[in-house]
């Protein structure tokens, strides 16, 4: 990133939607042997841009340059072509295939025969081996590995090429933090040999860990280009809100000292409650007005037990108690008209509806709940709309706009007001605020707050401890598909307490098997 | 901080690799699964006719099969590559009728039969292409582009002709179902092909070969799997798509020169629900509707198995002949939830 002319240059880009401009004039250089970071909150343009520079979207003004020349592309096959590849937040991959075909898939090795799946294989597998992944079996089937596996698998692919250019959209969002160790091994070693690496995350760790120069967006709109040791974090993070951060830093800590006291009957107990392969039996205790945060790392098991409080999985053993009354929930109607509502972890496939509007899917859960035969009114949902939408700060505020137009964090504000809007006693939250940036995650952590005021029993999911920590008055820590410990939340309490539990039992359990 | 539970840990570290490799053994073939079962009920129908009628086990009989069903396996190939896209095709029957009754009208009025057969198997690409650029360049629905393009072709079909065609005695087209014999058994008893067999040989394995060797077909199985997924990767999708719908048609346009050469005549109401029986050999054979996962083979299997079920059915005599869609339906309800619960099974592994 010295004397080296940048990659590329991108001038003066606009890209407009149907009543939006998603981005104007925004300038972007990418150099080689560097790492570039993109900054900017939800609905930023992070996104869009990276769309234009990959060929997803054509832009409307402005210039593409790549090594000199200037690029208009038609898809993206044109940029990759022009030594652009991409890997995606969300794995996207082809979950029929096996590992190896998925590594290949497009760069085959062919012979006079056809493809010569020996030698496919072999590339795959070298390729497979620069990340660290040697050990896995070329010929299984991809849905057999963890999403965080899938992501690394996805990156490999990328690199098949020998880009010039590797855009890393948040691929951290799901690695742990060996994973995402592992990861900057690679990128740092891409980047000495001079392949020039975009870099989105909304982990200011991983900025100031991996980035050599941070570019911010906002609204749409180009705000600066610095380079990273230049640029602490409290200026980062007010370049990014264009806000102060004191007002968001004091969203936070106060649950934890004035944590609240479970008092009376709890609002739902259940003893030995556990399904086999997925979850071992638990015990678990809920207040109203509480926040019981399930801390663990990603495939520990949170998200199962969760499964089962709501009925998406059916328990083979133990029992449920609910407001003192024993209770069988046996699907997720059943749990919704018990007023328990649980908004999953996977956003894309099994929480958005990506081409009905933001007020069609805000409505949806009620109007489930109150059955499809009692349609809402118009003007009861445009009431129920216009409620939440200013509730969460929802930006843009346009009930009638497709939900697939918004940023991450506010169609998660979107699904946590379609949840709300059943007037749930119990809200489960899996994992609400991952992918999304700092600003709308303050929000939604403040939403959960008020509710848990209210009188509503939260569960709240998270891997990111802190955040748990913040929000939680008792936390469960899980590992390997059990309840490791149960902690009341304090002052004392700190991520760093929950990760020596967790570590102290791996160490005990070495100890026990040798 | 209350540590509430702690049971014992771990099992033995020495076992465990091997467990998990037979693991991922079983689920590479979980695809496979559905063909596999195709394969054993072809298997156990053979010998179960052999066993209750005798004289199925025998050259004749078993070349019959072929001959009589070429123009079926040839035409579940071409509905294998569409269904592995996660498309249909709902076209073919009807393009076996408007490019047999085309050729046996060319032949008849004096064209050089090679040419009257090039016009019946183009008929049939182009009206795969109409299907294709609906799909691909219109955004229309696969079901509802291949059945306009359906209803296009049986209109082209009557309006060419309403009543039978028959092919002159002498035309060469007919040589294309000459009887060649491989081996002469005793009596009637003969090992025998035609061209048209050869015919549907070749294609079988030039689509296995597409399939399986070329970026072409692993575009096809990727778009199955994902189409978002195969964009964004940068595969030819459109190029692709627009590719599987002329390679089904151009296989009905063989279809139907493989067929008329057989019958001798073609009539604008041939092919009437072929489509059908071909989408029906290719699920049988073990190929998702959903696409992604099935194979050529497992499609021929599956013509075979319906039409061992016909050979069956007459040799029996006391089925009526109505039962056979019936006993069609049924073994295909059988196949069809036999895929659901692999695919729950798989679902449930993955999550």
């Amino acid at each position: 990133m010295t004397g080296a002319p940048p990659i590329v240059e991108m001038t003066g880009i606009s890209i407009s939607f149907p009543g939006v401009k998603a981005l104007d004039a925004v300038d972007f250089r990418l150099f080689p042997g560097e790492v570039h970071t993109l900054m900017g909150e939800n609905g930023a343009g992070k996104s869009t841009l990276i769309k234009a520079l990959t060929g997803v979207y054509k832009i409307d003004e402005g210039q593409i340059l790549v090594a000199g020349v200037e690029r208009r592309f038609g898809g993206t096959a044109d940029a990759q072509a022009a030594g652009i590849a991409t890997v995606y937040q969300e794995v996207n991959l082809c979950a029929n295939l096996s590992i190896g075909e998925n590594v290949m898939l497009g760069h085959e090795v062919r012979g006079p025969f056809g493809i010569n799946w020996k030698a496919t294989h072999r590339a795959a597998a070298g390729v497979l081996a620069t990340l660290g992944l040697e050990q896995l079996d070329l010929r299984r089937p991809l849905a057999t590995l963890s999403l965080a596996i899938q992501q690394l698998v996805a990156i490999s692919r990328a690199m098949v090429t020998e880009p010039k250019v590797l855009i890393l959209d948040e691929p951290t969002s799901s690695l742990d933090a060996n994973e995402v160790a592992n990861l900057f091994t690679v990128i740092r070693k891409l980047r000495d040999q001079g392949v020039a690496i975009l870099f989105v995350t909304h982990f200011l760790d991983q900025v100031y860990a991996i980035s050599d120069r941070i570019t911010v967006l906002r609204n749409g709109g180009f705000v600066g280009e610095y380079p990273t040791r230049e640029l602490d974090r409290t200026t980062l993070i007010s370049k990014m809100i264009g806000k102060d951060f004191a007002t968001l830093r004091s969203l936070g800590s106060e649950r934890q000292t004035h944590h609240y006291e479970p008092r009376g009957e709890p609002l739902l107990k259940a003893e030995d409650l556990g399904r086999k392969g997925s979850s071992e039996p638990t015990d678990l205790e809920l207040h109203q007005g509480e926040v019981l945060g399930l801390a663990g790392l990603l495939g520990s098991g949170r998200t199962e037990l969760a499964r089962l409080l709501y009925g998406a999985d059916r328990p083979d053993s133990g029992t449920v108690w609910l407001r003192g009354k024993k209770t069988d929930i046996h699907n997720p109607t059943a749990a919704l008209s018990h007023r328990i509502a649980f908004s999953s972890e996977n956003r894309r496939d099994e929480g958005i509806i990506r081409d009905l509007t933001v007020r069609e899917n805000l409505v949806l859960a009620v109007q489930a709940k109150r059955g499809w035969f009692r349609p809402l009114s118009r003007k009861e949902q445009d009431a129920l709309t216009r409620k939440y939408l200013a509730e969460l700060n929802v930006r843009p505020a346009d009930p009638e706009r497709p939900i697939k137009f918004l940023s991450g964090g506010n169609q998660q504000k979107v699904l946590l007001g379609r949840w709300l809007a059943t007037e749930p006693d119990l809200l489960i939250l899996d994992e609400p605020t991952r992918g999304i940036d700092v600003g709308a995650k303050a929000e939604i952590q403040a939403a959960v707050a008020a509710l848990a005021a209210k009188g509503v029993a939260v569960v709240f999911i998270s891997s990111e401890l802190e955040e748990v920590v913040r929000l939680s008055d008792r936390i469960i820590v899980m590992k390997d598909h059990r309840k490791l410990a149960e902690l009341e939340n304090g002052p004392h309490v700190t991520a760093e307490t929950i990760v020596a539990v967790i570590a102290d039992e791996g160490d005990d359990e070495e100890g026990d098997s040798e | 901080m209350t540590v509430t539970t702690r049971p014992p840990t771990g099992s033995a570290p020495g076992p465990a690799p091997s467990r998990r490799s037979l693991g991922d053994r079983l689920g590479a073939r979980l695809s496979a699964l559905p063909t596999v079962a195709a394969l054993l009920i072809f298997v156990g129908m053979i010998i179960y006719g052999e066993a209750a009628y005798g004289r199925i086990v025998q050259f004749s009989t078993l070349s019959n099969l072929l001959v009589n069903n070429s123009h079926l396996i040839i035409l579940a190939v071409g509905l294998t590559f569409v269904i592995l896209t996660g498309g249909i095709d709902l076209s073919v029957g009807a393009i076996i009728a408007v490019s047999s009754v085309a050729g046996v009208m060319l032949s008849n009025a004096g064209w050089h039969p090679v040419a009257a057969v090039l016009v019946m198997v183009l008929i049939g690409s182009a009206l795969g292409l109409v299907s294709g650029v609906l799909i691909q360049y219109f955004g229309v629905q696969p079901f509802i582009a291949t059945l306009a393009t359906m209803f296009l072709a049986r209109g082209l079909a009557s309006m060419l002709s309403t009543v039978p065609e028959r092919l002159a005695d002498d035309s060469a087209i007919r040589e294309l179902a000459t009887q060649l014999k491989i081996i002469d058994g005793e009596k009637v008893n003969d090992l025998v092909v035609t061209p048209g067999v050869v015919a549907a040989v070749v294609i079988v394995v030039l689509g296995f070969l597409v399939l399986h060797r070329t970026r072409f077909g692993r575009t096809v199985y990727a778009i199955g799997g994902s189409e978002q997924s195969a964009t964004l990767m940068g595969l030819p999708v459109p190029a692709t798509k627009l590719g599987i719908y002329v390679i089904s048609g151009t296989l009905a346009g063989i279809a139907a020169v493989v067929y008329t050469s057989r019958l001798g005549s073609a009539q604008n109401i041939t092919g009437i629900g072929w489509e059908l029986d071909a989408i029906a050999a290719v699920v049988i054979g073990g190929t998702l509707l959903t696409g992604g996962t099935g194979f050529v083979l497992g499609s021929v299997v599956g013509a075979l198995v319906l039409g061992l079920m016909n050979v069956l059915i007459t040799r029996d005599g006391g089925i009526r002949p109505e039962m056979t869609t019936i006993i069609t339906g049924g073994i295909l309800l059988v196949f069809v939830i036999l895929q659901r619960v692999l695919a729950a099974r798989r679902r449930s592994e993955t999550g």
